[in-house]
């Protein structure tokens, strides 16, 4: 459905959306002034399809349909369901920061023994002063709607030599069914840091909803900071996230991604390597099934000389499901001495199950070594085989070698707590399974 | 370090105006009206005293085409293309039955001389060492078809062939003479409909090559057709049709030069394969249309279709392209695997230099059981060139056992150019089983010292060592083509010597 | 400076005058000053990081050092204002210590093309292909080459002794009045390195002149050297006859770190 064209029945219902929503969305006349223009460019690209190169395999327009209007703002008793959510899902240790429905829940947040180590606010209480947050150099239609729709998020900055003592951990709980969750939230790490993010997607009795998340991270020189991801909504859900991602000089930046669950999800991750000597870790895993659709899109931009790169992506799909990799390094030519590698692999369970990987070089600067490869195929018949002759059954005997296959994305999580906690939804997706 | 330095000097200096094919022949032509229009296609078919399904199938094409857009996915940069200023049709005059040699115009066959092409039956292949246990080639026959602008000019050796029962003739003869073969085939693996540039070719191509090789023949020599532009502001649509029947193998050759020109010229072939059970089509190009000067100005664009349908069981079809040619080049040639236990091969060598453009790999879609693929592609990009691998690996539903093999290198040669790889690996079966690998780097510097230490300049050690790099592709190729390959790959990278 | 009357009626090949040398910032060579007469051999030996591997360099035209002062003199003529290639032609040999591998290229079709090439630019006729045949046959049988090694791309897949192999056997062919043997003992097993200097001292003749870097004396007892210089911090400190490297071999390196 072309929602481009405004005059058609559902033209009309997303630009209800906007009107309908534009009382609950914060921010300043200059804010609104804001999100009206990237609504206009929202409407005027539609959701994306796959005429679009970037789209090509993730079809909104076919798999989506329809944007959801906004979720109502949570009460007591989503709060109290959220409550339930987050001790399931919490990190021990970690100082959580939950957003409910796509608005800031204090109550469920550890904002007091965050803000000894942080600075923190919400999106609502910076928007009126810095209206920049909702602008991004990208014409993505779901950015651009995004930036017309966020009604909250975290706003967090880690001051120069801070080296945090516990994970951040932002929790994105969905309550409400059949709505949609617009939030946007911006992390700038200064120089010489230390810190690190995860962020957590899960649904709290929702059902049939959708997320459109931004996330935008800057940090600072001789920083060293992971960021994790866990998108484990639920099965009928559809999520989106951008993250926007840019890199100083003599970084370790250590990125990773989990989909374990969502009818349709896209995570599109655009890193900028921007200072030199900076070392980005970028990994993902996609664990689908039934007839879930997800899509891990990662474009690793070096703009300067001597960076390194190394991208290990992971899909296992079973049943009718469908996993999208993208990634692309770009070498722009002065970026002289860059090392850049990607292995994408996939692992397909079924016959009706696809795998659909595009790894991408685009490569402007002569003095570098790059390379990606990419492999699809099922699991090794000899292997399984050497597994049930030592009295392992089919789904065990498969559920072992699935481990070890993700394990070579999940092991690059430099943290061993968050690593073993990682294995641990990796592992219970697998119970499920069987 | 001087050395890179000097390098990429040198090579900077390749000039593309040393083109070497860039003559022009003074010879008179027929020329359709500029532009094109219902009647444009009509005096074409009309010219090639066409029966009415073709006319009718060229005007379904070109009502088609009014309806479509160019396609812009491709990593290639240039200005629209006027559509209505281009003649799409040029023939050399007199137009006549051409029975023999003798009769064509002698400025043809000189061109064709200096292009080094054996339009003479006697010509001999000079200069090649053959391999152990290989005949020698100077006993080697090759058939040619030669294409001047749009028109077949001559084909060789037709009467041999014939006693094998290959049918090797311009296709325009061929809708004449076997109407049944080209109306089951024509239009049955790039359908008229396809895409932009595959569509007007359907509307406008005015000759190409057509070959039929029975079942069970072998083909006793390699085909081969040379095309060559010499008209100004013709656009050339050649439409070449082959067709393996059953248990038969043919190994074809296409070569194509064109003069030096300002103004870009449009080339938009469709080739179209079919391979029955158990046969074998081998393809082969070496491409070396004008690419323009050293500012860019001038070239050929070079958007082509080439597509092959395995569609029997057991069936192989092979492409081969060396492609140093063209401002812009376009081109997947491709590999549709339907026949069960079918085979799709690519082998490709790209080297762009100056400002041209490449945007060139394959498809191979497999749709038939235990089918399998290789693609090798050899990247090369110097100057200010852009350099793009393109390829789809596709394994459907039912396309159980499929398997891939893909490994796409590149390297770069001076820091202005760019080297980019697109794969899209799409594996909708769980048996299928699929490898890519793809790497891009320059030329080691310590490997070009060691050869300049051994007394190369520095432009043979790197024409040496790029040799080296697309070794694995240069093999595939018949051996006279293989040497031909091997020089035109210096030169393109060598420039001024000394 | 050692000085050996015997040879003074020799013809220099080869001379290093006052040679200064920088890579990037950092000056390697300061000042090194050394003549090989013809149908000499000298060894250089000195510690890791003296600046042997840099001379040889130098003299061959590697990109990326810096002559900053001094001259080398060939035949008389200055070899600095040659390009690399234009020395091989003249007769100046390197042998790597770590020979490149060039994947895709045959080694039979390098060496004709190398041969060639140097022919070529000496205004020399080039080999025929027969011709040519015939002599790497020669050659390569004489140091145990066999004549697969020669169809495979050049150095790729090789083992550390046929890598040296087929330096030798270059040598052998493209006869240099110049040969630099660089570390030619580093990854050879014992039996590697005699078969390599069996190859070396074949090629021994009074119009030939070999310059052999090492770190280890060990070497010298296969190629037995006329001069022996120790090399510590880019400087040639000591020069001697065979006998210097004996005794370097029970004394080591240390005395001449402090004399430099």
């Amino acid at each position: 459905m072309n929602v481009a064209v405004a005059k058609t029945g559902k033209g009309r219902a997303v630009s209800d959306l906007f009107t309908s929503a534009e009382g609950r969305l914060p921010g300043s006349p200059a804010v609104t002034a804001v999100r009206r223009e990237a609504f206009e460019t929202y409407e005027r690209l539609g959701l994306p399809h796959r005429r679009l190169e970037e789209w090509k395999y993730t079809d909104l327009r076919a798999l989506v349909g329809e944007v959801l209007p906004l979720a109502a703002s949570p009460d007591a008793a989503t709060l109290k369901r959220a409550a339930d959510a987050v001790k399931v899902h919490a990190i021990d240790g970690a100082r959580k920061l939950v957003l409910v429905d796509g608005v800031f829940a204090a109550d469920l947040s550890d904002v007091k023994a965050l803000v000894a180590e942080a600075g923190f606010k919400t999106l609502r209480e910076t928007l009126d002063k810095d209206a920049g947050l909702l602008k991004t150099a990208s014409i993505d239609a779901m950015i651009a709607l995004n930036a017309a729709m966020a009604t909250d998020g975290v706003v967090l900055s880690i001051a120069d030599g801070a080296k945090l003592s516990a994970p951040i951990q932002i929790i994105h709980i969905a309550t409400a069914a059949s709505a949609s969750a617009f939030t946007r939230s911006q992390v700038a790490v200064g120089k010489g840091a230390r810190a690190t993010i995860v962020e957590t997607f899960v649904a709290a009795g929702a059902k049939a909803y959708q997320v459109n998340d931004a996330v935008l991270v800057s940090v600072g020189d001789d920083s060293d900071v992971a960021h994790i991801r866990l998108m484990d909504d639920a099965p009928d859900a559809v999520n989106v996230t951008s993250q926007f991602v840019t890199i100083g000089a003599n970084v370790k930046f250590n990125f990773f991604n989990m989909t374990t669950g969502a009818a349709v999800s896209r995570l599109q991750g655009f890193i900028a390597l921007a200072g030199e000597g900076s070392e980005l870790s970028a990994n993902g895993v996609n664990l689908l099934k039934k007839t879930e659709h997800g899509d891990t899109t990662l474009v690793v931009d070096h703009a300067v000389p001597n960076c390194v790169s190394r991208e290990i992506f992971r899909a296992v799909v079973d049943d009718r499901g469908h996993s999208v990799f993208q990634g692309r390094i770009i070498v722009r030519p002065d970026a002289q001495k860059t090392d850049g590698k990607m292995m994408t692999r996939a692992l397909l369970l079924s016959d009706e199950a696809e795998a659909d990987n595009k790894p991408e070089l685009e490569i402007f600067a002569d003095d570098v070594s790059c390379g990606h490869g990419a492999t699809a195929g099922a699991l090794d018949d000899s292997l399984l085989f050497y597994l049930k002759a030592r009295g392992l059954p089919e789904k065990q005997a498969q559920a072992l070698l699935i481990q070890a296959f993700v394990g070579e994305a999940i092991e690059q999580i430099a943290d061993d707590g968050l690593r073993e906690h990682v294995i641990g939804v990796a592992e219970r997706w697998l119970e499920r399974r069987q | 370090m001087p050395a890179v330095q000097e390098t990429v000097e040198r090579v900077k200096r390749i000039d593309v105006d040393q083109y070497r094919y860039g003559f022009e022949t003074l010879i008179e032509s027929d020329k359709a009206p500029k532009g094109l229009s219902e009647e444009t296609v009509k005096f074409i078919s009309q010219k090639k005293n066409e029966p009415d399904w073709m006319l009718q199938w060229r005007l379904e094409a070109y009502r088609r085409w009014l309806t479509m857009t160019e396609p812009t996915w491709a990593r290639v940069d240039y200005p629209k293309i006027d559509f209505q200023d281009l003649y799409y049709y040029a023939a050399p005059k007199p137009k006549k039955t051409v029975t023999s040699l003798d009769e064509i115009d002698p400025e043809i066959l000189k061109t064709y001389e200096k292009l080094g092409i054996p339009l003479r039956e006697v010509a001999m292949l000079e200069g090649v060492e053959p391999k152990v246990g290989e005949e020698d080639p100077a006993k080697r026959k090759i058939a040619v078809d030669a294409v001047f602008d749009s028109v077949s000019v001559a084909t060789t050796f037709k009467a041999e062939l014939k006693k094998a029962g290959v049918i090797f003739m311009p296709i325009s003869e061929a809708i004449r003479e076997h109407p049944e073969l080209v109306q089951k085939y024509l239009g049955s693996v790039v359908p008229t409909s396809d895409n932009f540039y595959a569509t007007l070719n359907s509307a406008v191509f005015s000759d190409g090559s057509f070959v039929y090789v029975p079942p069970g023949v072998r083909c006793p020599m390699e085909l081969s057709t040379y095309f060559r532009i010499n008209e100004r502001n013709t656009g050339q649509f050649e439409r070449t049709l082959i067709i393996a029947d059953k248990g038969s193998y043919v190994s074809y050759l296409e070569g194509c030069t064109a003069p030096q020109r300002d103004e870009n010229q449009l080339h938009a072939a469709v080739v179209e394969l079919v391979a029955h059970d158990d046969a074998e089509i081998k393809y082969s190009t070496v491409q070396n249309w004008y690419p323009g000067n050293s500012e860019g100005k001038g070239g050929i664009y070079n958007f082509v279709t080439k597509r092959g349908d395995c569609r029997g069981n057991h069936s192989k079809i092979s492409w081969t392209q060396v492609e140093t040619g063209s401002a812009i080049t376009w081109k997947y040639p491709s590999c549709i695997l339907r026949g069960d236990n079918s085979r799709g091969e690519f082998y490709s060598i790209a080297i762009s230099n100056g400002f041209q453009q490449v945007d060139s790999g394959t498809k191979m879609i497999h749709l038939g059981k235990n089918t399998s693929s290789r693609i090798i592609s050899k990247g090369i990009a110097a100057g200010k060139s852009q350099n793009t691998y393109r390829g789809l690996v596709t394994a459907h539903r039912k396309a159980t056992g499929a398997r891939n093999f893909t490994a796409c290198d590149s390297l770069l040669i001076g820091d202005k150019c760019g080297a980019h790889t697109v794969p899209y690996i799409e594996a909708k079966n769980s048996s299928a089983t699929f490898e890519h690998e793809a790497t891009t780097s320059k030329i080691s510097e310590d490997v070009l010292f060691y050869c300049i230490q051994r007394g190369l300049s520095q432009e043979e050690a790197v024409g040496l060592v790029v040799n080296g790099f697309v070794k694995d592709v240069l093999q595939q190729l018949p051996m006279e083509f293989a040497v031909e390959a091997q020089k035109l790959i210096s030169i393109s990278l060598e420039g001024s010597v000394g | 400076m050692h000085h050996l009357n015997k040879l003074d009626t020799k013809m220099a090949l080869l001379e290093v005058k006052d040679l200064k040398v920088r890579v990037e910032e950092r000056e390697i060579l300061h000042g090194l000053t050394l003549t090989v007469n013809e149908g000499e051999i000298h060894a250089i030996m000195g510690p890791n990081g003296s600046g042997k591997s840099t001379l040889s360099h130098v003299i061959a035209g590697k990109p990326g050092y810096e002559v900053t002062d001094g001259q080398i003199l060939f035949k008389g003529e200055d070899l600095l204002e040659m390009e690399p290639n234009e020395r091989a032609a003249k007769g100046v040999f390197l042998a790597f210590q770590y020979p490149v591998e060039i994947p895709g290229v045959a080694t039979m079709n390098f060496l004709r093309t190398a041969l060639n090439a140097q022919r070529k630019a000496r205004g020399e006729d080039e080999y025929s292909t027969p011709d040519f045949l015939k002599k790497v046959r020669e050659v390569s049988k004489s140091l145990n080459i066999p004549q697969d090694m020669l169809k495979r791309g050049v150095n790729v897949g090789f083992s550390g002794g046929e890598k040296k192999r087929n330096e030798v056997l270059q040598m052998a062919l493209f006869e240099p009045s110049l040969c630099i043997l660089d570390e030619m003992d580093s990854g050879l097993d014992i039996d590697a390195l005699r078969i390599a200097a069996d190859g070396v001292n074949a090629l021994r003749s009074p119009k030939r002149s070999m310059v052999v870097i090492t770190h280890y004396q060990r070497l010298l007892n296969y190629i037995v050297p006329d001069v022996v210089h120790v090399m510590s911090k880019g400087r040639v400190v000591k020069s001697g006859g065979k006998e210097l490297a004996l005794e370097l071999e029970a004394s080591g390196y240390a005395q001449f770190e402090d004399a430099a």
